[in-house]
């Protein structure tokens, strides 16, 4: 019988099968940040341990740290602990750490791929749940707690449970101004966000093979948001054309020998899943989420559901996202008006995510009353922007522009959203008080969030009447 | 970790689905680089108003709940961000039992490595124990990881599942690191034989970091 490409993963990775037990898998790249990190190196040095592959190790700041005047003292003096406690710990054990003023530092997804040490075929782990995005690449990455951390630290390895496998099937194109936001959050709203729990996912479809390397991280980002331990892609010629070149892509015989291996890289015609849906994209249309967790999502064309007309179990759950979000049935969503827009985070704070966005509010500002950030998700990204242009489209409509960072994804640095305030957020997470106590947060793609900005409430993309840009 | 063998306590019944790790421990707390501590914020938005104050309405302000050691929940408690800072919260808040239909992947397996055990009985067993805890004051529960049942001495009796792995976990209060590092030798050879097309300086898996000092 066929394998899926996560049993070839997976079985590329065994160390050690022992009966009745979770077998001992090999990682091939430990990803640490501030936050979930420092309770694990104590660890380490209670029992007197080192960290066994320092090499296969790659730090970064990105959760809890300013994103501007980063010269200064941080305001936020825990953190600033937090951050030393970091900068300690990689001295320490030896750990190369993209630090506050590298040109490398950024969300830790975000750095991870555009550097080139995300490859097909690798496991890979970090103590953060959004891991998955780096599936996109038909790697196996999935986000562990702080235990577990140590015990990669310690040993290189994890104990795990196979998990079951899930087949989602796109069928269709994606429809002209609709983004692979639109789609993995129609999905989660189409299946509820707790659908794929137990389960790791594979994309598929024609939908797939057509979106670029950034796009499919977007959709994998949001994997945990249906549940999933982990989402992947089977990499093709467009994760080839990505990785060649990078910093830490392998070169020359080496790539060609790599490539050919990753080729290999997919589910057998005869694999068997444990679980297969098909999902129509022509269907999708531009979505926002108007409840208190991901899958509570609708198109922006329709309104606000009526709990009552919801099936009976899910009822309860509905009032009280609504009274949260201080929002009555029947509303139409293009008449919910915004205080704040959030384009930034590991889903969506990518170049071409913020080259869709500045499409939009080239030409136009802000409308009054609205504070609009922007976040880019790595320095690089940032310089880049910078470069082309796009940094300069946003200030000049009034956006404020700012270092990399999580920043208002989850609120632990200074960017937090004040109670009652009312987002538009490109991230992933729209859970009671995520971005700030008492906020409440519409996740959208960066197009609807620039749009959403300019009108001071929300517009069907699909609609904008696009500027064109003068040269710069 | 401490061995979870047997455990009797009061049951705090929390009506909510989806309960999410950003509730059970919003964000502001993870900067601490401590694992201690972390019970007195633990559910902090709803513990506690905007002033800081106790809000009186929530379940664990008030008695018996304070002393609560047994949580009772809804579907899909724990979703949403990895921080191990949950089970630490709700460890050093004193819960060492968790009762829900189901749980989110990455918090069940955070509870068995910080002595927590995870229960998942059916929805209408949940339901059941969430009516006796209306109908008796002060409702306990009598969790044995031994036989794998849950009583209440009131005619409650009901066998629980528990995967035989992390049972024998909590049951011995075991460091995973420890056994795992007995592995080290099949560790070590495996990674004789296993590819990793990357090395951390730049320039792919063939970067030599003996020639780039010369060079420079
Ligand atoms: S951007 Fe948001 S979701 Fe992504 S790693 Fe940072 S906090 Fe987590």
């Amino acid at each position: 019988m066929g394998r899926t490409l996560y049993e070839k993963i997976w079985n590329s990775h065994v160390v050690v099968e022992e009966d009745a037990q979770p077998d001992i898998i090999y990682i091939d790249l430990h990803l640490i940040h501030e936050v979930t990190s420092p309770q694990a190196f104590d660890g380490l040095r209670t029992e007197n341990r080192k960290v066994r592959r320092p090499d296969r190790t790659l730090a970064t700041m990105d959760h809890a740290i300013p994103t501007m005047n980063r010269h200064l003292p941080f305001e936020d003096k825990v953190a600033e602990k937090q951050v030393e406690a970091l900068r300690k710990n990689c001295k320490d054990f030896g750990i190369e750490l993209y630090d506050l003023f590298s040109r490398r530092q950024g969300i830790v997804h975000i750095i991870a791929p555009e550097l080139g040490l995300t490859q097909p075929g690798q496991t890979i782990v970090c103590g953060d749940s959004h891991t998955a995005t780096h599936g996109a690449f038909g790697t196996l990455a999935f986000g562990i707690g702080t235990s577990e951390v140590e015990h990669v630290l310690a040993t290189q390895t994890l104990k795990q449970y196979k998990s079951k496998t899930l087949a989602v099937n796109f069928n269709g194109e994606l429809p002209v101004g609709v983004t692979a936001k639109d789609l993995i959050l129609a999905l989660i709203g189409e299946y509820g966000h707790d659908f794929a729990t137990g389960y790791v996912i594979e994309y598929r479809g024609e939908a797939i093979r057509g979106l670029s390397m950034e796009e499919r991280m977007t959709v994998c980002n949001m994997s945990i948001e249906i549940g999933a331990r982990a989402g992947l892609i089977a990499p093709d010629d467009t994760t080839f054309e990505y990785l060649e070149g990078k910093p830490h892509a392998p070169k020359g015989e080496e790539w060609e020998q790599a490539v050919a291996e990753w080729k290999q890289l997919t589910s057998d015609e005869d694999a068997v899943f444990d679980r297969s849906v098909n999902f129509d994209c022509e269907k999708v249309e531009p979505q926002v989420t108007w409840g208190t967790n991901p899958g509570l999502v609708v198109s922006v064309n329709g309104s606000v559901p009526d709990p009552k007309e919801m099936p009976k179990e899910k009822q309860k759950m509905a009032e009280s996202a609504l009274q949260y979000m201080d929002l009555e049935p029947g509303v139409n969503i293009s008449d919910i008006p915004l205080d704040t827009v959030f384009i930034g985070s590991c889903t969506n704070g990518r170049i071409e995510d913020l080259r869709e966005a500045a499409r939009i509010v080239n030409g136009y500002k802000v409308s009054e009353g609205v504070r609009a950030l922007v976040v880019p998700g790595s320095f690089s990204v940032k310089l880049q922007a910078e470069e082309e242009g796009l940094a300069k489209i946003f200030t000049d409509s009034g956006f404020e522009w700012r270092d990399a960072g999580c920043s208002m994804c989850l609120g632990m640095n200074p960017d937090v959203a004040q109670p009652g305030d009312r987002i538009a957020s490109t991230s992933n997470r729209n859970f009671e008080g995520r971005q700030g106590r008492l906020s409440r947060s519409h996740l959208v793609s960066p197009p609807m969030a620039a749009a959403a900005a300019i009108k001071g409430h929300f517009v069907d993309v699909r609609d904008w009447p696009i500027k064109v840009r003068e040269e710069v | 970790m401490e061995a979870f063998k047997k455990h009797i306590g009061v049951v705090a019944p929390l009506n909510r689905a989806n309960i999410d790790t950003d509730a059970i421990i919003p964000k502001q707390f993870l900067k601490r680089i401590e694992k201690r501590g972390y019970g007195q914020c633990l559910f902090y938005d709803w513990r506690f108003k905007e002033d800081g104050e106790e809000d009186p309405d929530f379940l664990l302000n008030k008695e018996p709940y304070r002393h609560a050691s047994i949580l009772l929940t809804k579907e899909n408690f724990g979703c949403g961000s990895s921080r191990e800072h949950a089970p630490w919260a709700l460890e050093d808040f004193g819960f060492r039992v968790i009762i829900a239909p189901s749980f989110a992947d990455i918090f069940y397996n955070n509870c068995f490595k910080n002595g927590i055990l995870p229960i998942r009985l059916s929805e209408g067993e949940v339901n059941h124990l969430f009516q006796k805890t209306e109908e008796i004051p002060e409702y306990k529960l009598t969790v044995d990881l031994q036989s794998n049942t849950i009583t209440d001495g009131k005619g409650f009796e009901k066998k629980f599942e528990v995967d035989a792995y992390r049972r024998s976990m909590l049951l011995e209060g075991m460091d995973e690191i420890e056994t795992t590092v007995l592995h080290g030798a099949k560790i070590e050879e495996f990674e004789k034989n296993h590819k990793v097309y990357y090395s951390m300086q730049d320039g792919g898996s063939t970067f030599n970091p003996a020639e780039k000092k010369r060079t420079i």
